[in-house]
Parts: C-alpha cells; structure tokens; sequence
C-alpha cells in the first residue's frame, strides 16, 4: 500500500471515528449521568439521517436543513425525556433494555409509515462537492474533510464545555456520583432533560452530516447502536475521553480490516472489543 | 488473662494499599490471635474499611505480606481465603432478603459441600450444609428465627444473621466490620454476648466505632489514623496512649473516666 | 438493593408470601400444560388444522429458547442480550452437518448443534463474564452481534443467502426402523419430548446444590465470595448450560423450517427473547413457558391486523414492562393484592412498617 492510499485510508479511518464519536458520546453521557442504558440511541442517528433527507428535500438545501434538523431534536429529546425516559431511571437495567427495544420498533415503524422503506441518498452540497487533490493521481473528497472538522469542532465544544462551564462541572460530578449531585440541590430533573437533548442532538447531527456519505437506509440504526456499544465498552462508560479514544481506534480498525480482509471486516471490532476485555474489563478510562 | 499464650492465625506485615495517588492503608502490621478479640479503631477515612478489605482478600494489597495460620496468603482471592478458614461480616446488611434465615445459612454452609458436579442430589438434602447451618444459627441465637424470611428480621436480628453467616462457614479467623451498626441499647448488649461467646475457637478483628463497646470487649486495639497505625496494645494502654487521645478520643475521654 | 443494578430486584415481601403456595398447585399446572399439548394433535386432525401444529410447535421451540434465556437472567442474574448467537450457531450447525443426499442421524445432529453452542458459551463467557451490570449487556449484545456478522459476511454457509437443510433427519431408537418426523405431528411429538426433557433438566437443575448457588448469587454475589463461592465458575457453569438448552432450540428450528439464514442471529432475536422471559415473569420456569406462548401468538395475531404490526408490538412492550414488572405469572398475585389482602393485613403492614421506619432511623445514624 503506498503512501497516497495509507494516508486516504487515515483520513476515512478519522472521519469514521469522529462520526461514531459524536454518537457513542451521547449514549456514554446519558448512561453515566442518567443511569440509563438505552438501545434507541441508534434510532437517533437513522432519525438525523432522515431527518437530512425530508429537510434537504424540502428546503432543497443542505445548510439550512442542517440547523433546523438540529433544533427538531432537540426540542424532540426534551420531550421524549419529559414523555418517557424521565420513567426509567428507577427501574433496573433488564426493563430499561426492554422498554427501549419496544421504543425502536414504534420508531422503525413509524419512520416506515411516514417516509417508507426505501433507501435514499442525500446530496452532497454543491459549494463542498469538490476533491482535493492527493498525491500525484488521487483526490480526496472535501465533503468528508468537513464531516471530520465538523465532528472536531463539536467535540472541541463539548470538551470546553465539560472542562470549563459550570454545566460541565455539574455533568462530570453527575457522572461519577448522582446522589452527590441531587443533595448538592442542583435541579437534577432539568439537567437530565439538557443532557438527553444532548445526547440526542449530538447522535441526530451525526446522523445528518454523515448522510450524504453512507446512505439512509432502515437498518442503518441498529448497526450504529451496536458499534457504539463496543466503543463504550472499549472506552469506559461515562468517559468522553473514553469514547473518543475508542471511536478513534475503531475507525481505524474497521477501516483498515475492510482493506486488507474484507470478509472478515465486520468482525475485527468485536475480536478488538475482546481483546480488550481480557486486559480492561472495565473500560480503558474510568468516568468524568 | 496475662499470661495468655498467644497464637497467631492471621498476620498482615507492612499492609499497604494505594489507589493512584492516595494511599489508603500505609504499612499496617496486624495480628489475630486464637481466642481473642482485635478492635481496629480510627476516624472515618482513617482507612479501616480497606483494611478489612484486604484482609479478606476483596482488594489485593499494593504491597505487605499476609499470612494464615503460617501459610503465605498473600494476593489469595476473596472465596480461596474463604475457603481457607477466614470468615467476613458487613457493615451492611449483605444478607440474602428473600431466603429464610436457615436457607441464608445453609447456602452459606453449602461453600464448604459444594459438590456442584452432583446435579441429580437436591441441595435441601446436604447434611453437612444443614448442620453447619444449625450450628451457626444456634450461636447466634438465632435457632428461633430460622424459618422467617431474612427480609422479615428486625434490624437487630439481620446484624446476627450477618454474623450467623459469617460462621456458617466454620471458619476460624473472623472479619467483623461495625456489627453493631445501626443498633440500640439492648440490641448492642446481646450481640456484645455473642462476641464473647465467639472468641472461643476463634481469632476475631473487630472494626467498630462504638467505643464503650470496644473498650467492653477487646482484648486488643489498635488505632488507625490516615492510614496508619498510631498505636497498638491492650485497652488501658491504649486508654492512656497521649496520642490516641489527641488524635481520637479527644473531649469523649471526659465522657469515659 | 440499588436500584440501577443489573440484576433484576428480587421479589418483594408480598410476592414472596404468594409464593409460598403450596407447591403441588404448581406441579397441577404443569400437569394440566403438559396434558393440553399432548391432547392437541390427536384432536386437530384436520388438514386445515396442520397449520396450528405448525404453529404450536413453533410455540414450543420458544419456549424452550426462553427458558434457556430464563435460566440465566431469572436464576443467575445475568441479563444477557445476545442469547440469540447460540440459538444461531446450533441452527447453523444442524444445516452445516446435515447431509444432503439423504435424511441424516438426529442423535448425531443434535449432539454437532449442542456441541457447537456449548463451544461458543464457553468461549463468549469466559471473556464476557469478567465484566458486570450495563457492561454485560452491552458485550454480550456486541458478540451476538459478531456471530451475525460471521454468517453474513462471510462465505460460510451461504452469506446472507443462507443455506437448506434438504431432509429432516431420523432418530435411531432401540434398532428399530428409524423415527421419522417428515409428518408435522411426528415432529410435533418431539418437540413436546424436547421441551418436557428441557423443563425436567432445569427443574433438577435448580434443584441441586449448584441450582441453589446460581440463586446465591443471583441475589448476593458479593456474599457468595465471601463464603467461599467461586462464583465465576458457577456463572460460566450457568452460561454455557443456557447456551447448551437454547442450542436444542436452535437445532428444533432448523429441523422444522429446513432453512436458516444470519436473521436468527439478530438482535430482534435476542430481544424478542428477553421480551418472553420478562412477559411471562422473571425467575420463573413457567413463566418462561407461558412468555413464549404469549408472545408468539400475539406476534401471529398483530401480524394479521396490520403490516406495520410492530408498532404494535413495540408499543404493547412498553406497556407491558411498565404496568407488569413481574410478569403474567404475578397477575393472580397482582389481583388478589389489590382487595381482600389490604383490609385483613392492614393492621400487621402498619406495625411492620413502624418497626422498619425505626430500624432505618437507627441505622442513618
């Protein structure tokens, strides 16, 4: 593999981890904080992408659809939390998975009632439709640089936020310790709605970015939920640092296994999901 | 009482324990001897709680040795030192709510039968986990109670089922960590009995906090502060000791004339 | 107990005292189950009623798949999410083995099918047991998920096209002519011997000293060390056991449909599984039996009222986790709670209430 490839395959590698970044850091933050594990996280990311299709369609134009999309979901999370989420905080793990899995089959069937089943495709914007050139004979697609600097912008913002705000202080004591937060008298229930907006937000621009690059299509959700479960076990629950590190490694896994091996691509993540659990059960970092 | 023979059955030399940068428990010597009671006394975060936790083998230490009954147990997990003769109570209830009390013990008991290959015998029918369950029932006076559901105890009762347990196992040193937690007057005096009556045949470490109740009972104390030791001997001296004063009992020693 | 802790919470004080019924009531039942299905083909004889055969047999294999489920979330604690890579890899096995020119040996089959995803148990639990809580679920979802992709993507057994089994096997007995069960009847009746074999095997099971430390540790691990269990050894024991009975399901499947393909490596698979144990009533063997039942006739029945039938589903999941924690099983718990109980123990929950609200103060301090 020459030089040029290598380094096309590190970029692909990045901006597949950033993108499976912004969307494990959601599941991460709302499991450390809220305690709750939810399986509907994917249907978040699908929701982003046809979300990016409908809106694109309808204002024919992707910047536009972009920050319209990203107020829909938020607005959404607060209410799903409000509406259903805010309910399972006290049940145990089991009736959480099985509440959230009957949650992705109303919105799987929703979606196919709404928008059908077919598989769409999203284009790209014309001002960031160009390549740049690689090497002596290759390009590169600008649109997937963007994808990559837009998942290093949010995930800059999040860490300024987490490290520097006072939000961020209350989201990393919450974290590590939710009793602690609750006697401290920090109005716990609006926290938990901000941070499930959050978490929501952050998988529905994943979703809406990532569209014009991998096609939106029905079983796209459930592929995503299951990778960003290997990337919080790789990374520690709770941990943005974590899941970054994680989604990074991932990326380049997945990426490089599908050049060299590709019948065996699909797999490489969880044999590296294995590896690391005969080293760091818990995680590589720990949470906050 | 003095002239006691002293044999050791559980020795911890230079018990350390860190966790990144702190470190919990700093060089701790201990030793358990057969028919006497050790109390561990200190402040909260002096480090007790690791300590016991060591002992037991739930947290390997970050260095220090320790030994059973002169066998190097050093790293040893939780369920081997178990099986080995060391027995562990709570602090807080860690009692099996839904069984009864005789079925609480009998599982407990069962460690010693496992036998888990015989999957045809029912488990009601082991005799030996039956009898040591008894036992350990009758010691703790609790034989009355064995078929209530352990959910159904008063408060009291389950700290007695939590050390009924702890001896279904027949073990010889016992871990007891704050048994009176959480118990009135009366509560307190019974099981102050039972610690007594236990120290026959056994090697027992006592944590607690409750300090009319240690100097009560202890043959031996040893006070932690921060992680180490700042004294160890027998109760009057330790009553005497300037820096215990200072460092623990500070303006109670008024209170204890 | 904290809330948020994996395992699902024990039985409260209540349910435990309905429990304690006397125990021939549930061998009653079981009787009674067990004399209804075996009624059942000599009654619908019909051809039109071939189809409810079909469909009962199907039932069966469920059952016996959530009852494998059942074994390791109801009796161990551990909740486990990817159920389905073992009920997948012995189906696989069965279609792999089988050979195509004739009917091929059913003992044989069966011993490859449960071999395969006893293997499997015992190589995803060794690494998955040493995580614990939200970890566990997550990982045991991520290995399933990499059986499915192994069948998908790679050229094993025909990718995501799948492959046929061509001839139902026979089954040796006592040098006789072989057993056949081409007929859906016959099959019929094996399916309700595997699933007595099933029920009777988890029963001894549970019954025996390593059956009694499972439940141990399903409601204390922690106290199970402290008295000298290695309980991972027991939870890999466990494991592997409910890999084992959900590989005899997955080798009934692949004998009645004569098809398998990456699908029932899902995680609807794994899902819909789960959904049966926590329908019917965790920590129950009927309870299992009965989610199985339910959920697959439900299944049949909102699929004929509409093509979005999962909405469906998917809404009654939320409801019935919500309204019935406990599960079918607590429903004659749950009524007889609601009337005479309150008025009769009225006086006696009060008492016990105060002593407990004295207890608790005593112990804040």
């Amino acid at each position: 593999m020459d030089i040029v490839s290598f380094l096309i395959q590190c970029l692909n590698s990045v901006q597949y981890g950033l993108l499976l970044f912004l969307v494990a850091s959601g599941l991460t933050l709302i499991f450390g904080i809220m305690g709750v594990i939810n399986l509907a996280h994917g249907s978040f990311y699908m929701l982003g992408a046809y979300l990016a299709f409908t809106l694109a369609s309808l204002t024919g134009n992707l910047f536009i659809a972009l920050p319209l999309g990203i107020v829909l979901a938020v607005a959404f999370g607060y209410v799903l939390e409000w509406a259903f989420f805010s309910y399972l905080y006290q049940r145990d793990h089991l009736q959480q998975v099985l509440m959230t899995y009957g949650l992705i089959l109303v919105f799987e069937e929703l979606r196919s009632l709404l928008v059908g089943d077919d598989v769409h495709g999203v284009p790209v914007p014309a001002l960031l439709d160009g390549a740049l050139p690689i090497g002596n004979d290759m390009t590169y697609p600008v649109y997937r640089l963007i994808i990559s600097a837009v998942c290093l912008l949010v995930a800059s913002a999040m860490y300024v936020v987490i490290r520097r705000t006072r939000l961020g202080m209350m989201i990393r004591a919450g974290a590590t310790n939710r009793e602690m937060v609750q006697s401290l008298g920090i109005n716990v229930r609006v926290l938990y709605r901000l941070v499930f907006a959050l978490g929501v937000a952050l998988a529905v621009l994943a979703g809406m970015i990532a569209s014009p690059v991998s096609s939106v299509y029905p079983g796209m959700g459930g592929q995503v939920l299951i990778v960003c479960f290997v990337v919080v076990v790789i990374g520690g629950i709770g941990s943005v640092k974590g899941a970054l590190v994680a989604s990074l490694l991932i990326g380049f896994v997945d990426t490089f296994g599908k050049v060299f091996w590709q019948d065996a691509a699909g797999v490489l993540i969880y044999v590296l999901m294995a590896v690391i659990l005969l080293w760091k059960p818990q995680g590589l970092f720990r949470a906050g | 009482m003095t002239m006691m023979t002293h044999i050791p059955i559980l020795q911890a030399e230079g018990l350390t324990r860190r966790f990144g940068g702190l470190t919990a428990v700093n060089g701790v010597d201990l030793s358990l001897a057969l028919h006497q009671i050790h109390a561990v006394i200190g402040t909260n975060g002096a480090g007790k709680s690791t300590l016991i936790n060591m002992l037991s083998g739930e947290l390997p230490p970050s260095a220090g040795r320790l030994q059973l009954q002169g066998q190097d147990v050093t790293g040893w997990t939780q369920h081997k030192l178990a099986r080995h003769g060391i027995g562990r109570s709570y602090q807080r209830n860690n009692i099996f709510l839904p069984l009864t009390v005789r079925e609480n013990c009998r599982l407990a008991a069962q460690s010693r039968a496992q036998r888990a290959w015989r999957l045809w015998e029912p488990a009601q029918a082991c005799r030996t986990s039956r009898a040591l369950a008894d036992e350990a029932m009758e010691r703790a006076g609790l034989a009355a109670q064995a078929a209530r559901l352990a959910s159904e105890l008063a408060h009291g009762q389950k700290r007695q089922l939590e050390v009924a347990m702890c001896l279904a196992t027949q073990p010889v040193a016992l871990l007891l960590d704050e048994p009176l937690a959480g118990m009135g007057a009366e509560e307190s005096a019974r099981m102050l009995d039972l610690l007594r009556g236990l120290r026959d045949g056994h090697a027992i470490l006592l944590v607690e906090h409750d300090m009319e109740a240690v100097f009560a009972v202890a043959d031996r104390i040893t006070v932690m502060v921060n992680g180490t030791v700042i004294a160890s001997g027998d109760p009057a001296a330790i009553r005497a000791n300037a820096e215990v004063q200072l460092a623990y009992l500070g303006e109670e020693e008024g209170a204890h004339a | 107990m904290q809330p948020n802790s994996s395992a699902p919470p024990s039985p409260s004080l209540q349910d435990l005292q309905d429990v304690r019924r006397p125990p021939w009531l549930a061998a009653l039942g079981w009787i009674a189950a067990l004399a209804v299905l075996a009624i059942a083909p000599l009654v619908l004889t019909a051809d039109s009623h071939k189809f409810y055969i079909e469909l009962l047999s199907k039932v069966m294999i469920m059952a016996i798949f959530a009852l494998s489920l059942q074994l390791l979330i109801g009796y161990t604690g551990l909740v486990s999410l990817g159920h389905a890579a073992y009920f997948a890899v012995a189906a696989y096995a069965t279609a792999m083995l089988a050979p195509e020119g004739g009917p091929g040996n059913g003992w044989l089959l069966m011993l490859g099918a449960l071999g395969a995803a006893a293997a499997l148990a015992l190589v995803v639990g060794a690494l998955v047991l040493r995580t614990r809580g939200v970890y566990f679920i997550m990982v045991t979802l991520a290995f399933a998920q990499m059986v499915y992709f192994v069948f998908h993507d790679t050229k094993i057994a025909g990718g995501s096209d799948g492959t046929y089994i061509y001839f139902r096997p026979e089954f040796n007995v006592l040098r006789e002519r072989p057993l056949t069960v081409n007929d859906p009847v016959q099959f019929y009746w094996l399916v309700l011997a595997a699933l007595v074999v099933a029920v009777a095997a988890l029963a001894v099971l549970l019954r025996s000293r390593f059956g009694h430390a499972l439940v141990g540790i399903r409601h204390n691990e922690q106290r199970m060390r402290a008295a000298g269990y290695a309980t991972y050894r027991y939870q890999l024991g466990a494991f592997v056991a409910g890999g084992v009975v959900a590989g005899l399901a997955g080798y009934l499947y692949a004998i009645q449909f004569g098809f398998v393909n990456p699908e029932i490596a899902s995680w609807h698979q794994s899902g819909n599984a789960m959904l049966m144990v926590i329908l019917g009533g965790v920590g129950s063997l009927a309870g299992a039996v009965l989610g199985a039942f339910s959920f697959v006739l439900l299944a049949e029945w909102f699929s004929t009222l509409t093509r979005h039938w999962q909405l469906l589903m998917g809404g009654f999941i939320i409801v019935a986790v919500a309204l019935l924690p406990r599960g079918l099983v607590s429903v004659p718990a749950v009524l007889r709670q609601r009337a005479p109980r309150r008025r009769r123990n009225g006086n006696a929950q009060a008492a016990a209430q105060a002593s407990d609200a004295d207890a608790r103060s005593r112990e804040a301090v």
